[in-house]
């Protein structure tokens, strides 16, 4: 194919969770005939189990179609973004890396919460926007009452509005139409030197990191010497490439277009989301913009069950950030975990990811423990510690001054519901400095919070009072001086550190009786009494009793029905091998992010 | 030393407890037993060494059966198996069912040993579990029994509910005693899912079981029919010398067993099996001669932890030269690791070369089996 810049469509698609945006993928994939219904596998944009399962996107990815229109040939990249706040940069980038975006609204559901955030970075990238209502098949579908909220929110016509269902096919030609038509072809000059944006970055085993790139000037050839702005590494592209169904090897990719690079890169840390590529003969003189290191807000520490796996987690932990180079982590001990890793994470989705993708890809039982932001603490002799787990809290006569890290949150949902989130907000320590109504009954709340009220329990809680109807997005804001508490938990007595928090004064008691609550709950009887205590330095601020087990054994094997015995000690067993032996007391993993689900 | 298990999925009054497959109608009665006939049949080639050595009547309630029917079951076993010299034939029978002919009826055919669903000597005992017996029917149908030919007896108690003090307990036990009987099994009442008492307790109407007291009466029972002569040769059931019942110790042995009727489970060595527990859905596929019922395939660690699982519940313990026999090394050296643990902790003794419950032990026996499991 004869690439022409002027033919090429770059497009991403912006879409609340399960409005159909991976069903609608599989029928533009389907209708340009970059797939046969035979290779079609559901969600094949999801490739990995992880994503298909909850039915989200992790990773970006890039794939090219080919469509005649009116007798042109056209080049279509779709660029498939994650939606969620955790991954807000990744979505940047890939964004940044589009021309146009296909808004995709369930026709039952109406406008959600990711809907808009997204939308919003598009609308900062210039990005040109075609509305489409999806799922138009379904009985419950309110296309009038829709189609006014997207109008309220595009400023659109109505006729511009595609109705259109993944289910059934319908409107897919009309999508493909309309990108055609209104999404303009990508700006850039080809007589430039390179400037490549990546956008994001797999690890293959055998060829080391595929990096996924939109060439923004210049053009890029197979072999050519190049150099990644940021880190001023130095690579020849052995391969580059588009993406289809497979790879396609290509000599050259020209402005405008989207391919893949092989460089023999063994270490994703080299290849960081938003960099720019640019050669080394001919060096472009500026990166381009927006790029940014990604920072882990969250830290949690993660644990071998089997103190003899430890060697193993390192090896799967660094086999995971080849992949992830979001992810940080550093050694560290426990009293009573042993040896395990300190793990820096973008959020709480990131983190609950790794945990499951450690168990599932390397087979790794893990503990984590109860995550925490990243303190600055100044002691009283004027040393500045920075404070990333809870035993390394100094007690509180040596401090000077504690300073937490605070976001700027934005918030959208209905007028409804604006009472709601404010007292949420307010009991979370934020402060309101916003209120901008953006239609008669959407309203934009701004407010300044810390980042730890965030990692304990609030989303759920503003999805919960919201009904689903409500937009975040967070910025970091800076460190400002706090009151912190550490919450010690005590089982038998004795002290377990990795079940320890830090917690603001303010709610250290009311959470660390929940805490011990909870923990009564999670931690199953044992053949004697478990007491849990929580303290706050040497005072006792809870205290609840798991009562012993009295005795456990099956009157009578049902009429020769061993198996159904078997069966259930068997997946007890299992379960156990999941638990971790402190002492004489036996925790399940669920045990140490209690704090987590105190309104479970 | 194969046996045979027959189900009849019929009792005339659902106890508040009961969670085993039966039905209260018994208008497809013929039916099934028409469909048990044909399976007897059909399962003739199901063992490979089909000498028999027990053969059970269970349920659900046998003893409602007439004569006929039950002897008519026996007839098709007779005519499609080798029956041992010595075989064990057993039925199990609620008080209410037993008279002096039907008793006289049994032991000609050949049963020899009866389990009486006796449960409490109280009344009180019996409505609070829907019995459809009173006392003064135990005491009837014991006196005739004691009288007849039938010279292998056992008594089924429950102990652990609410309303029943240890001294209580104690009574019922002395009663069973007196009767002088063979074989006396004692079940603390498990609260099964899907049943009424369950619902009861869940809704309020009934009060929660303490398990506390199911221990203590458990001590009890072992104490008192220990005193009294009784072998305790399995974690619920006791027996004089030369008693324990054939068909307990085939399922603990892993002996194999075909089970006949709605609901039953066979045992070949190297798989399960376990018929539909519906008794319309039951004869439709039996007539049919379509599939009725699931099966699955011991896998060698499957085995090895039923041979743990059943073992260790009984007197001769768990054979450790045997058991290491079926394990590797590693697997082995593990089940030892934890084995030494539990001896340390008192739930476990050895006593030549076989792998005992302590008393203690014998109380989270399910615990210690998934604890010695290998997985
Ligand atoms: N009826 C109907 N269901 C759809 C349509 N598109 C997607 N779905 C279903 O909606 C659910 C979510 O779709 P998915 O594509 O995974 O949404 P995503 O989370 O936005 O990627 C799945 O169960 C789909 O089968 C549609 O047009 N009509
Ligand atoms: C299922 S019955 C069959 C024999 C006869 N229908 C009867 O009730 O005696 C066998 C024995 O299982 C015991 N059993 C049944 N359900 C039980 C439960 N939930 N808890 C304890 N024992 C139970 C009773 O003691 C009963 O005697
Ligand atoms: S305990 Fe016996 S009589 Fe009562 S319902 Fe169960 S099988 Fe029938
Ligand atoms: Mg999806």
């Amino acid at each position: 194919m004869k690439n022409n810049q002027k033919l090429i469509r770059n497009f991403c698609i912006i879409a609340h969770i399960d409005h159909g945006k991976s069903t609608l993928a599989d029928r533009l994939l389907e209708f340009t005939g970059t797939i046969s219904s035979r290779d079609l596998q559901n969600q094949l944009l999801d490739d990995m189990e992880l994503e298909r399962e909850r039915g989200i996107t992790i990773k970006s990815r890039a794939i090219q179609m080919a469509h005649q229109h009116e007798d042109i040939l056209y080049t279509l990249n779709l660029i498939d973004t994650p939606g969620h706040v955790d991954f807000s940069y990744e979505v940047s980038r890939s964004i940044a890396a589009c021309e146009g975006a296909l808004l995709v609204v369930d026709a039952a559901q109406g406008i959600e919460a990711q809907t808009i955030s997204n939308l919003y970075l598009a609308l900062e990238n210039d990005l040109t926007i075609i509305p489409v209502l999806n799922k138009i098949d379904l009985p419950s579908a309110e296309p009038d009452l829709i189609k006014e909220q997207i109008i309220d929110l595009l400023g659109c016509q109505k006729s511009e509005i595609i109705d259109a269902s993944g289910k059934t096919g319908q409107g897919i030609k009309n999508i493909i139409a309309e990108i055609i038509k209104k999404i303009p072809s990508p700006k850039g000059e080809k007589s430039k030197n390179l400037q490549a944006l990546i956008f994001d970055s797999v690890y293959n085993p055998f060829r080391g990191i595929e990096a996924y790139f939109k060439v923004i000037n210049g053009s890029i050839s197979k072999g050519q010497k190049v150099k990644f702005f940021s880190t001023n590494q130095e690579y020849f592209a052995d391969e580059i490439g588009t993406l289809k169904l497979n790879k396609e090897p290509k000599d050259i990719i020209q402005t405008g277009d989207v391919g893949y690079i092989i460089s023999g890169i063994k270490n994703a840390s080299e290849v960081k989301v938003g960099d720019t590529i640019t050669t080394v003969d001919n060096p472009c003189l500026e990166p381009i913009s927006g790029f940014e290191e990604v920072k882990p807000m969250v830290f949690s520490g993660i644990y071998p069950v089997d103190t003899d796996d430890y060697e193993e987690l390192r090896n799967s932990i660094e086999k995971l950030q080849l992949n992830d180079a979001s992810l940080t982590f550093e050694p560290e001990s426990s009293i009573a975990l042993g040896f395990g890793f300190r793990c820096g994470f973008l959020g709480m989705l990131h983190m609950e990811i790794i945990q499951e993708r450690l168990e599932r890809e390397f087979n790794m039982i893990v503990i984590n423990t109860v995550p925490n932001v990243s303190y600055l603490a100044t002691t009283k002799k004027g040393e500045e510690i920075q404070i990333n787990n809870p035993s390394d809290f100094p007690s509180l006569d040596k401090i000077e001054i504690v300073q937490e890290p605070y976001i700027k949150a934005q918030i959208i949902t209905k007028s409804d519901f604006i009472g709601a989130v404010m007292n949420l907000c307010i009991e979370k320590r934020g402060v309101l400095t916003s209120q901008i109504y953006l239609t008669t009954n959407r309203v934009e709340l701004s407010f300044e919070m810390p980042l730890a009220e965030i990692v304990f329990d609030f989303y759920d809680k503003l999805k919960s009072l919201s009904k689903g109807y409500a937009s975040f997005d967070y910025q970091p804001d800076g460190y400002k001086t706090t009151h912190l508490v550490k919450l010690d938990i005590m089982l038998n007595g004795e002290q377990v550190d990795a079940l320890s928090s830090l917690l603001h004064r303010k709610h250290a008691y009311e959470i660390g009786k929940k805490i011990c609550i909870k923990l009564k709950d999670l931690i199953p009887k044992q053949q004697f009494d478990v007491a849990i205590q929580g303290a706050i330095g040497s005072k006792i601020i809870a205290r609840e009793t798991v009562k012993a087990l009295r005795k456990d054994v099956t009157a009578k094997c049902y009429g020769g029905d061993i198996t159904r015995k078997r069966k259930l000690l068997e997946k007890q067993k299992k379960g156990k091998k999941k638990m971790k032996q402190i002492g004489s007391v036996e925790i399940p993993q669920s045990a140490f992010l209690a704090v987590l689900k105190l309104n479970d | 030393m194969p046996g045979i298990y027959i189900h009849i999925p019929f009792c005339s009054q659902a106890c508040h407890y009961c969670d085993f497959h039966f039905s209260t109608s018994l208008k497809i009665k013929n039916r099934v037993i028409s469909c048990i006939n044909k399976e007897i049949k059909l399962k003739k080639t199901y063992l490979k060494d089909p000498l028999i050595e027990s053969v059970y009547f269970g349920g659900g309630t046998p003893s409602l059966l007439s004569s006929k029917l039950i002897n008519k079951i026996l007839s098709s076993i007779r005519s499609s198996y080798k029956l041992a010299q010595n075989v064990e034939i057993t039925i199990e029978a609620n008080p209410e069912d037993i008279s002096k002919n039907k008793i006289d009826n049994w032991t000609q055919m050949g049963i020899n040993r009866l389990s009486l669903g006796v449960q409490s000597f109280r009344d009180s005992d019996l409505k609070y579990m829907n019995r459809s017996h009173n006392c003064n029917q135990i005491i009837s149908a014991l006196d005739l029994l004691i009288s007849s030919k039938i010279d292998n007896i056992s008594i089924d108690l429950i102990y652990g509910f609410p309303q029943l003090t240890d001294s209580f307990w104690v009574d019922n036990l002395n009663k069973a005693i007196k009767f002088n009987v063979q074989h006396i099994s004692c079940y603390c009442l498990t609260v099964e899912k899907q049943t009424p008492l369950y619902h009861f307790i869940k809704n309020g109407t009934a009060k929660p079981l303490n398990p506390q007291q199911g221990a203590s009466q458990f001590l009890n029972s072992k104490e008192i029919l220990k005193n009294n002569g009784y072998i305790h040769y399995e974690i619920s059931n006791f027996s004089k010398p030369g008693f324990e019942s054939v068909h307990n110790r085939n399922y603990w042995n892993r002996s194999h067993y075909i089970g006949i009727g709605p609901s039953a489970h066979s045992y070949n060595g190297t798989s399960r099996q376990w018929n539909l527990s519906n008794n319309t859905k039951y004869c439709e596929s039996i007539e049919n001669n379509r599939s009725y019922y699931n099966v699955e395939i011991l896998s060698k660690k499957n085995i090895i932890n039923e041979y743990i699982l059943t073992n260790i519940r009984t007197s001769n313990g768990i054979d450790l030269k045997s058991l290491s026999s079926y394990m590797n090394n590693d697997e082995y050296k593990r089940f030892k690791n934890k084995m030494s643990e539990l001896m340390q902790s008192d739930f476990l003794t050895i006593h030549k070369d076989k792998l005992l419950l302590s008393e203690k032990g014998m109380l989270f026996a399910d615990s210690i089996s998934e604890d010695l499991f290998i997985i």
